[in-house]
């Protein structure tokens, strides 16, 4: 059993942050796991994405050969169709709606949309805007993980994931712990309909 | 049982060493090799043995403290990028010249693809240069595995040792296993055993004896590569090709292998090349597949310039980036050596139509925005004027709206370049440096530019921390105008300005008296990086 993802977005959108999350439940999980990031010049704002690999067996490459992947999971919906080669004929496309609008030539959002849509197994969903409506707007990318729980459910179950995020969080105090989670069941929820 | 972290390369290079009895770490930030440091920095270990892990002005500077510390009998590991390699030059090479003392281990981290660098020169040949033995870890378990074995072979050879990451392994993650039991203890502090001494004075008369004894040496560094686990020969039955893979190579030949590679493998991971380990791999095969990740060292030693028959005629014929079969430049990854196998690719979607590229750029609200476009208001004036630029956050000043520099070279040549330029008849000369860039090497050419009397406008976009790699202590926080000012320049020509949109007017009129001034006048332009500034702001307001 084996899962490759790729998380994308821009950078300081808190791409790492659900790396952590993912790490750590895998770690408890005792899985295989390689994650490549990418630090430096490109967090000042641009394109960036960590390739994330979960095995029950030994992993070799860091990186994910393209038509690998299981999963794409993104912050921001033009991000998404970037790793689009990557993708494996059965895999999924997860990710947030709200474009993140920092070039001036930035592509009408409908269209990206269309494009999107010849991926079979898509989730779209604004994951701002849910976030704000449980009162943790900086919870978008918890709401982003949340929405991915199905795809993720085979290699790790919710349960686990929910674990991650108390693991990493906890440093931060209860309420954190809680609202993270809130977030991500808000997004779990979400991606059912 | 032993304990078992997830970290990066990096990290786990960081705790190896940390776990082998490090004394001290001596670094400048620079992507990929920013989080060694970093690890160490903040380990509980580090504050309870007092291990030295401030940030050093410069790589050069790094360099030296750390050989100072292996004189003294105990471990020092130096972290760079890259290109810092090429500033701590003179001291890497002759620090295989005076050998070492206690452990001595220079951690370079390679960018092939350049993603956060100026080029993409492989560190491996500064190793062979100064003939020193090279660790290149294929995966972080080995990084944290062959640093204390870098430290181990650093003591009984008497020489520092390079080990090589590349920014696919410094920046990935991986589940480490920790040795067992407690960390090694530091050395106590010793000097020099007699009989090695002298070699610490690199007065020719003793040098030659020393280098000469360090050629003798390498006969032993790659007989000793040769008998490590390190590097193996693996067997496969397809012996029509033979795959050499250096560092993490062989793991994008294994993602093409689920099964097993079907071609024997020479996994290298330490040089000196164990050319032995070749020698059995060319009796059976003919062809051999060279995978190296960074510039084709190892396979333009083994092609050789009269051995370069691809007619065959009775000899070895090699193939990598030489020939086409991998890309001459970049990064590797599994496509690629799928692609140089034979292999089909396994895509399935086509690159997408509706995406555009989003390059990096400056942070909304920083510092180094307002500054730009003062600067652009001023030079509007004047024709001819040139601006030149540095290695920092403030680079991105070349992308549009602010097309504001027209030249970055590498650290400290802003200022130098605009000496040169402005003896050679360009007015406006104008300099753009960060405050830590100017502490690591522009002081000097600050020194140059006052002796010279040079016709030059230095501005400092000083924002107290060292920005693009993640905000760590810049090294002339609170003394860039007592240094201007040590160095010569006028103090009336010293000018400070905050940048902020508000201030235009007065930071356009110091501007431009400072160029219409015909000398070195420096112009600190001064406010609190964008990212450190909510990093701070956030940490007051949770005490």
């Amino acid at each position: 059993m084996k899962k490759d993802i790729i998380l994308s977005g821009v950078g300081g959108q808190g791409i790492l942050s659900i790396a952590t999350v993912i790490g750590r439940a895998a770690l408890a999980d005792n899985l295989h796991l390689k994650q490549a990031e990418v630090h430096g010049m490109s967090q000042r704002g641009g394109d960036v994405q960590s390739n994330l690999r979960l095995s029950t067996d030994p992993i070799f490459s860091d990186l994910i050969p393209k038509g690998e992947c299981d999963l794409i999971l993104s912050l921001e919906p033009m991000e998404a169709l970037r790793y689009l080669p990557w993708l494996s004929k059965d895999g999924w496309v997860v990710t947030n709606s709200t474009p993140l609008v920092n070039i001036p030539n930035y592509p009408p959002l409908d269209d990206i949309l269309a494009e999107l849509r010849s991926v079979r197994n898509l989730v779209v969903l604004d994951c701002d805007a849910a976030a704000r409506s449980i009162g943790s707007p900086r919870g978008a990318n918890m709401v982003l993980l949340g929405a991915a729980a199905t795809a993720l459910g085979d290699i790790l179950d919710s349960r686990k994931l929910k674990d991650g995020i108390a693991g990493v969080f906890s440093r931060k105090g209860e309420a954190v712990v809680a609202a993270n989670v809130a977030a991500f069941e808000a997004g779990q929820e979400l991606s059912k309909k | 049982m032993s304990e078992k972290y997830l970290l990066l390369g990096d990290e786990a290079l960081a705790l190896g060493a940390l776990h082998a009895g490090l004394s001290g770490v001596y670094a400048y930030p620079g992507t990929p090799s920013t989080e060694i440091t970093e690890f160490i920095q903040n380990h509980p270990l580090t504050k309870e043995r007092g291990i030295h892990s401030e940030w050093c002005a410069n790589e050069k500077t790094a360099m030296e403290a750390a050989l100072g510390v292996s004189y003294a009998g105990k471990r020092a590991l130096v972290c760079m990028k890259h290109v810092g390699m090429n500033v701590c030059a003179d001291a890497f090479v002759n620090s295989a010249v005076t050998g070492a003392n206690g452990g001595l281990v220079i951690a370079a981290c390679d960018d092939p693809s350049q993603h956060s660098s100026q080029n993409e020169q492989d560190s491996r040949f500064y190793a062979d240069f100064a003939m020193m033995p090279c660790f290149e870890p294929s995966n972080q378990q080995e990084a944290y595995d062959m640093v204390r074995e870098a430290f181990d072979y650093s003591e009984a050879n008497h020489i520092p040792v390079l080990m090589r990451l590349t920014t696919r392994m410094a920046h990935s993650r991986a589940v480490v296993r920790a040795i067992e039991g407690s960390p090694r203890e530091e050395n106590e502090m010793r000097f020099p055993p007699k009989d090695r001494e002298r070699f610490w004075v690199t007065l020719p008369g003793i040098s030659r004896v020393r280098v000469k004894e360090l050629a003798e040496d390498q006969h032993k560094f790659r007989h000793d590569s040769e008998e490590s686990d390190d590097n193996r020969l693996i067997d496969g039955p397809d012996h029509r090709l033979g795959i050499v893979t250096c560092g993490i190579a062989y793991n994008y030949l294994m993602e093409c292998f689920p099964g097993g590679c079907s071609h024997p493998v020479l996994k290298v991971t330490r040089y000196p090349f164990p050319n032995a380990l070749l020698k059995r791999m060319t009796a059976s095969c003919d062809t051999i597949l060279v995978i190296e990740e960074g510039q084709p060292l190892v396979e333009e030693r083994l092609k050789g310039l009269l051995y370069d028959d691809s007619r065959g005629n009775g000899f070895v014929k090699v193939k990598g980036r030489l020939d086409g079969t991998l890309p001459r430049t970049g990064e590797l990854n599994p496509d690629l050596v799928r692609k140089a196998l034979g292999m089909d690719s396994l895509e399935v979607f086509p690159e997408a139509k509706t995406t555009v590229p989003r390059p990096p750029a400056l942070c909304q609200g920083c510092g180094h925005r307002d500054f730009y476009t003062a600067l652009n208001n001023v030079l509007r004036k004047y024709d001819g004027a040139r601006v030149f630029g540095d290695i920092g956050c403030y680079t991105l000043g070349y992308m549009p709206p602010f097309h504001a520099i027209h030249s970055c070279v590498e650290m400290g040549a802003s200022l130098t370049m605009a000496i040169g330029a402005a003896n050679s008849g360009v007015w406006p000369s104008v300099g753009v440096i960060g405050d830590s860039t100017f502490t690591h090497s522009g002081m000097t050419g600050l020194l140059d530019a006052v002796n010279f009397g040079a016709d030059i406008t230095l501005c400092i976009s000083d924002n107290l921390t060292t920005g693009m790699t993640g905000g760590q202590d810049s090294a002339g926080t609170g003394k860039i105008e007592a240094i201007c000012e040590a160095i010569g320049v006028a103090p009336e020509h010293i000018r400070t300005i905050i940048p902020l949109p508000k201030n235009y007017p007065d930071m356009e009129k110091v501007i431009e008296e400072e160029i219409n001034y015909h000398g070195v006048s420096v112009v600190v332009c001064r406010r609190e990086c964008i990212q450190t500034a909510k990093r701070h702001a956030a940490a007051a307001k949770a005490k």
